[in-house]
């Protein structure tokens, strides 16, 4: 399937954090017939593998989260309207007048509303609206929602996924369904190249509630190196410039304590060896994405995190550029591939 | 669906070509006469077979949205709004930007990245912008000029127990019925408005009815509806599902009180729900109307609708099916003598 096609796919699904079986299949599908063995652990983490071509027994993870922020059921009141809490980051003033699915015994469409502006008094307009004052409508009186709607159901947003100018796509859950799709550009790239090394393609669960996939999943595989692929803050002019990174300049090669420096080196040098544009994030402590997991996990692992450029994270009209999730694929690709028994010692060493 | 169409065409205020469009292209065939005026205005005219008093009924085609304002060096797109907007409701949502319906997102700084005291504040239009995904100035200004109009991205969707969401209800339900009428036999003359510019200040009304001159005066609306569970019942303007409503007073007209019982008894007559239009603030098309030339007797119908003024108004189909019957009603009413 074309990239761009996989994306919208995935965005358009559902897949909210400890509930993520519900988007699985449309990975499976995808890279299934691309690598040599399907597994789905405990947790539900999805790992494809990628057989290497020589016996060495290196063993490479790349992991990308498949669940998404969301929202869930927490009482039906005597007018048959919703009230919810978050689950993940949401900053609840993004959600007024937002479509939702509340996925009860039946999928329901509803909308989230709140108290008309003129019953507020004009100061209050400049307040945000908290997550208690939001109420789910789904059109129906107290009875009819309880026959289809239970307490700890869970509710997405309803969002098409949205072409931009260039090649610029909105959508929400975009964090991190474009990691997927970085992984299956790096698949499909890698199937052109020699790799020594067996590719653990991990499609982490509940991230965005912790990083508890990656704790699991990095521990069943024990890989030599590991490899995070998430989503980076783009850069808006209301965001301070140490802070981002620019959209359609290509991935972020991470630069802290949570990642291995010489094999970061390797991985900047294999960037420009192949004219992968990349762009640098700086992040002295534990990154908030799976490469913290993977880093502790065992007796450790060397770690190495992509970020994605991306705009507006955690709404349902994050942007991003597919130029960047090529880009990263190839340059993840490059880097596997020059991975060998003979050089792997070296690239692990301080 | 006629509906469905209507609420997809996009008409905000001062820009309502494409309703227009379609409006006459639905009518053309069944009115007598029918014009568009110097500021923008339909006045369709439907001849009758009896003499009534002059009777005048409007819809405004207008819709509240955006207008841009400045493209910035990055291409990001300033705007401000185009009638009275909760500016609350904008994050985090998908906008159509002028004829060619360029999509643009407006988005928010990551909650990672804010401070928790900027998490009460609501966002103001000087901290929002629209992303059309433009790289540059140049690139944006290609396709998106200064004072391009912009509407939300909303789809008509029915859902729940016969209920509707879709932008614009307000006013597209009243062209709706209004077209709705013209298109059915009725004995008296009926002079269609559908008017331009109401949400930014009942602009087009007032020309409409000088050239008009109506004797009575009926406007079809979609109103707000706050039957939300906090808000206490006296402050509940109107509630969905309990039928059209009917206006007793807003801040632009005191309606006539003959007149209102009169509907009130036809409504009761002919078994069709109804309910009073319980809030005083807001006002419409009604308060041109009924202060044009030497005046006229007027009423607002109303299809209650909730979330009014934001992409998701949430309408019931029957309060819709019972105005267009009540409005039937009524003009009948007025045929056989009732309000000389």
């Amino acid at each position: 399937m074309d990239s761009k096609k996989f994306l919208k796919e995935l965005c358009e699904g559902v897949g909210i954090s400890g509930y993520e079986h519900t988007v699985v299949n449309s990975i499976i599908n995808e890279f299934k017939p691309l690598t040599d063995e399907i597994q789905i652990d405990k947790l539900g983490n999805l790992i494809a593998v990628s057989r290497g071509n020589k016996d060495t027994n290196i063993k490479i993870m790349i992991a990308a989260h498949m669940d998404e922020i969301g929202l869930m059921v927490k009482d039906i009141d005597k007018n048959g309207f919703i009230k919810f809490t978050n689950v993940g980051g949401i900053d609840s003033r993004t959600l007024l007048a937002q479509e939702v699915l509340v996925h009860g015994k039946e999928c329901l469409f509803g909308v989230i509303g709140a108290k008309p502006p003129h019953l507020s008094n004009p100061s209050e307009r400049n307040d945000a609206i908290k997550m208690k004052d939001l109420s789910i409508d789904v059109g129906l009186k107290k009875e009819a929602v309880e026959k289809l709607v239970e307490v700890g159901d869970l509710i997405s947003i309803k969002r098409s996924f949205t072409d931009l100018q260039g090649n610029w796509v909105s959508g929400k859950a975009l964090d991190d369904r474009a990691g997927i799709v970085a992984m299956f550009e790096c698949v499909k790239e890698l199937s052109k190249l020699k790799h020594e090394a067996d590719v653990y393609y991990v499609s982490t669960v509940q991230e965005e509630v912790g990083l508890r996939g990656a704790v699991t999943s990095t521990y069943k595989i024990n890989p030599d190196i590991g490899i995070a692929i998430d989503v980076g803050f783009g850069a808006t002019p209301e965001l301070p410039k140490e802070d981002v990174i620019d959209i359609g300049k290509g991935p972020a090669i991470t630069l802290g304590g949570n990642i291995h420096p010489t094999l970061r080196k390797h991985l900047v040098e294999i960037a420009k060896e192949y004219n992968i544009k990349f762009q640098t994030e700086i992040e002295a402590g534990p990154t908030g994405t799976d490469a913290r997991a993977m880093q502790i996990t065992r007796a450790g692992v060397p770690t190495l995190l992509l970020s994605l450029p991306l705009r507006y994270m955690h709404t349902s009209v994050e942007t991003i550029d597919m130029d960047d999730i090529k880009a990263c694929g190839q340059l993840l690709a490059r880097f596997i591939s020059s991975i060998t028994s003979e050089n792997l010692e070296g690239l692990l060493c301080y | 669906m006629l509906l469905k169409k209507l609420t997809e065409a996009n008409g905000v205020s001062g820009n309502e070509k494409e309703v227009r469009d379609l409006i006459i292209e639905e009518i053309k065939d069944y009115v007598d006469d029918i014009k568009v005026d110097r500021i923008g205005n339909i006045i369709a005219y439907k001849k009758g077979s009896i003499e009534t008093p002059k009777i005048m009924i409007a819809a405004h085609m207008d819709e509240v949205g955006l207008i841009v304002t400045k493209i910035d060096k990055s291409g990001l797109i300033s705007f401000k709004p185009v009638g009275g907007l909760d500016k609350r409701i904008l994050v985090s949502k998908v906008v159509k930007i002028g004829k060619d319906r360029i999509s643009g997102v407006i988005g928010a700084k990551p909650i990672h990245l804010q401070k928790s005291n900027e998490r009460s504040k609501a966002l103001d239009y000087n901290n929002l912008y629209i992303d059309i995904g433009a790289k540059s100035n140049e690139q944006a200004e290609k396709i998106v000029q200064v004072g391009d109009y912009i509407a939300f991205d909303s789809e008509y969707i029915e859902f729940g127990d016969n209920f509707v969401k879709a932008k614009a209800l307000d006013d597209r339900v009243g062209c709706n019925i209004l077209i709705d009428l013209l298109k059915s036999d009725t004995k008296a003359s009926i002079y269609a408005a559908f008017t331009v510019m109401e949400e930014i200040g009942l602009v087009g009304a007032a020309p409409a009815s000088y050239q008009i001159d109506p004797d009575i005066g009926i406007v079809l609306e979609g109103t707000t509806c706050a039957d939300a569970t906090d808000v206490e019942s006296h402050l509940q303007s109107t509630n969905v599902g309990k039928g059209p409503a009917i206006s007793l007073m807003d801040r632009t007209t005191i309606f006539d009180r003959k007149f209102r019982d009169m509907i009130v008894e036809t409504a009761k007559e002919n078994n069709i729900p109804y309910q009073f239009r319980r809030s005083s603030a807001g006002g419409n098309d009604s308060g041109r109307i009924h202060t044009a030339k030497e005046g006229a007797v007027t009423t607002t119908l109303s299809v209650p609708c909730r979330y009014i003024h934001s992409p998701i108004n949430v309408m019931s189909k029957d309060d819709y099916e019972n105005t267009g019957r009540l409005l039937k009603q009524v003009i009948k009413k007025i045929e056989e003598g009732g309000l000389k």
